[in-house]
């Protein structure tokens, strides 16, 4: 099952992100041992400078993941049709039992590369570096995270068996089947609990956003709340948007949104609440460091504008819930 | 934010007008990327054209086919099985279908016979509609000349031909001969009430598998094959073929990678010098590969741009001449058929992750040594 155009190129993106993530945690532990702003010898100005790649490598490393995490998604959906019993992404990611975690890992390493992104344009603005250690612990964690997606994406791939009869995302987001499982969780919560739910979070959201913006306090409370939200949000997706989307009651899968037959519709819900989640993680990321002495002119303003673009992209993704719910023939309520 | 807007224009602007000096340069570095992108798109294009023309189809056949086996042979079914599928729940209609091959020794070519479903076509004894290509492969010299065949038992029939397939349906009726029940049956001296298999069609697509399942115990000796299990074996002979151009292909790719890091390592003297005066003027590291990297992706963009739009014209327009003979495969009458343009998201996601993202890897580390040179050094 291998040899398909978007495994080859998935294959590809694990392979040099895992090269490009070895060397960077090499250079890490030496920098973390032997980094010294004060000395002026060869070694340190050369890790100053090669500072500098390591950046650029994990934009790029970055950007190729998003595109990998994507590609992962809709490849699983195209790939449904090859597979007995699956009729979207769902089936052909059970259809062993690394599918589901090298999505989950794919979506960690977006969520932990943005954050270390946000750090790194932090630390670019301060003359002496004050973040570069912390940085460089960080990447240490984020490797391992690479590699084992990598090595889970490999064992999925090598592991795709055409026979195996794998199910449908209509048994597994079912409020009720025997073998309960997250899916079913989500799902069986009652729409209106889920839709009070996702109002009152979002509210909560938006009242210490407001707060953290005018009296710059709560930052880390915000971050946290953006946390809640998005687990809320995905619980809301699951249980009662896709249901709208589809205008069925029943149907309640979070991947057939992404299909061409809903207009990629599921892009347009779930980029915002990335963008989102991601822009409160790294203000609360932030937070610790604004008293440090050469960013504390510029982090303040820095950190008030993630709050702010975390905020208009909750609000972006708020208005397409309502949209939906608005322009869908389904009636769960009234 | 429009701070940074303002910056990412100025990079660009300057960019361009860097490429634009070096053009002899750029010009070549563009058209070897061009034509990796180009092969490899048109080898994914022409097997999603070939894998969306198969679904659509197959799309119009019955949702289950079934055949009688002997000893794991297929065998000839008799039309009493015909009632026992027709008892089963859920079966919409059940037919039994007569079709064969017939070897033509005049030519070496292998024809379809077949008996039309469509009650509509009403051939009568003595007529027949021939595939295009039938025409092509026996020298016609004119469109509707009787065709003579020599059947097994060595009798020569002669068959009115009534019509001909337009090419527009060449792919599946290249070879086809359609003609009469009584026809059939004489010519290829069969019994009555004997079929080549039974199509079924069901109205429920969730309800196959049980039905299957239910036949399967009045038919022990059937073999049943679905509509699903056809598109499957479509789909993965052509994304295997497809594959194997690019695995084939990803030797040429890694060339032009290593090819494009010895470009962009072997800075000119007048490219050091560059480098060396924007720094010189202010310009920090991060500028430079700000700059190199508005380089590379413009170099990227156009490269991708032109790769997609030759392939999309090779494929669409020139039924791909290129690679036809490995992606197709070949026949003594083989169907002339245009492929219906069908591109998607995925294809495009493919195809960027396979070209873009090798070319950026391997310039990234030659980039950001050429920015972190000191000026000093470059301009001596």
């Amino acid at each position: 099952m291998i040899f398909q155009t978007p495994i080859l190129a998935l294959l590809l993106i694990s392979a040099l992100s895992s090269v490009v993530m070895l060397w960077a945690g090499w250079f890490a532990l030496r920098l973390l041992l032997r980094w010294d702003l004060a000395s002026g010898s060869r070694a340190q100005l050369e890790m100053e400078r090669a500072t500098d790649l390591v950046s650029t490598l994990f934009g790029f490393v970055m950007l190729a993941q998003l595109l990998s995490l994507l590609l992962y998604v809709f490849n699983a959906d195209r790939m449904a049709t090859l597979f007995v019993g699956a009729m979207c992404a769902v089936g052909t990611l059970n259809n062993n039992d690394w599918g589901f975690p090298t999505l989950y890992a794919k979506l960690a390493i977006f969520f932990v590369a943005t954050m270390w992104l946000i750090l790194d344009r932090a630390d670019r603005t301060g003359h002496d570096y004050p973040l570069t250690r912390v940085k460089f612990a960080l990447v240490l964690l984020i490797v391992p995270l690479v590699l084992a997606a990598g090595a889970s994406e490999l064992t999925y791939f090598l592991n795709l068996q055409a026979d195996v009869i794998t199910s449908c995302c209509s048994t597994e987001f079912t409020a009720d089947t025997e073998d309960a499982g997250l899916g079913s969780d989500m799902s069986s919560l009652a729409p209106a609990t889920a839709l009070w739910l996702l109002a009152a979070s979002g509210a909560a959201v938006a009242l210490i956003g407001a707060v953290s913006l005018i009296w710059k306090r709560g930052t880390m409370l915000f971050a946290a709340a953006g946390a809640v939200f998005f687990v809320v949000a995905l619980t809301a997706i699951i249980s009662v948007i896709s249901p709208y989307v589809y205008e069925h009651p029943t149907h309640h899968c979070p991947f057939c949104i992404l299909k061409p037959e809903y207009n990629y519709f599921g892009y347009v819900l779930y980029v915002p609440l990335f963008l989102g989640t991601a822009f409160a993680l790294g203000a609360g990321l932030l937070q610790p460091f604004r008293k440090v002495e050469s960013l504390a002119a510029t982090l303040p303003a820095r950190i008030r504008k993630q709050v702010a673009l975390s905020l208009a992209s909750f609000v972006v993704f708020g208005l397409v819930v309502l949209w939906t719910i608005w322009q869908s023939q389904l009636i769960l309520f009234g | 934010m429009k701070h940074w807007l303002r910056r990412q224009r100025y990079l660009a602007d300057f960019t361009l007008a860097a490429l634009a000096r070096r053009r002899v340069k750029n010009t070549g570095l563009i058209v070897i990327y061009s034509i990796i992108v180009f092969v490899l798109a048109s080898a994914m294009m022409f097997s999603a054209a070939l894998r969306h023309e198969a679904g659509t189809v197959l799309a119009k056949s019955p949702e289950l086919i079934v055949q009688q086996l002997v000893m794991g042979r297929h065998e000839m079914i008799p039309g009493s099985e015909i009632e026992k599928l027709a008892g089963i729940r859920g079966v919409a209609a059940v037919k039994g279908r007569l079709w064969g091959y017939f070897y033509d020794s005049v030519n070496g070519a292998n024809y379809t016979f077949m008996v039309p479903d469509d009650d509509s076509y009403d051939l009568q004894p003595g007529e027949a509609i021939l595939g295009e290509g039938i025409g092509k492969a026996r020298d016609f010299t004119w469109d509707t000349a009787p065709l003579f065949v020599t059947s097994l038992a060595g009798k020569m029939v002669k068959f009115t031909v009534r019509e001909t397939f337009a090419d527009d349906s060449a792919l599946l009726t290249a070879d086809l001969v359609l003609i009469s029940e009584a026809d059939f049956r004489s010519f290829f001296d069969l019994p009555p009430d004997v079929y080549t298999d039974i199509g079924v069609s069901i109205r429920n697509e969730r309800e196959i598998g049980t039905i299957v399942q239910k036949a399967q115990l009045v038919m022990p000796n059937a073999r049943f094959v679905t509509r699903s299990d056809i598109e499957r074996t479509y789909q993965r002979l052509f994304d295997w073929r497809e594959g194997l151009m690019t695995a084939l292909a990803a030797a040429g790719v890694l060339a032009f990678a290593i090819f494009a890091a010895e470009k962009a390592s072997g800075l000119s003297a007048e490219e050091a010098r560059e480098i060396g005066i924007l720094k010189a003027i202010g310009w920090d590291t991060g500028d430079v590969i700000a700059m190199k990297l508005w380089e590379g992706g413009l170099i990227s963009f156009g490269a991708f741009l032109a790769g997609t739009v030759f392939a999309y014209i090779h494929v669409f327009s020139f039924q791909a001449g290129l690679f036809e003979p490995i992606l197709k495969g070949w026949a003594v009458i083989y169907p002339d058929f245009a492929l219906a343009p069908y591109i998607d998201g995925l294809q495009l996601a493919t195809l960027f992750a396979i070209t873009v993202i090798p070319y950026t890897a391997a310039t990234l580390v030659p980039i950001w040594r050429a920015a972190t040179a000191d000026p000093d050094q470059v301009m001596r």
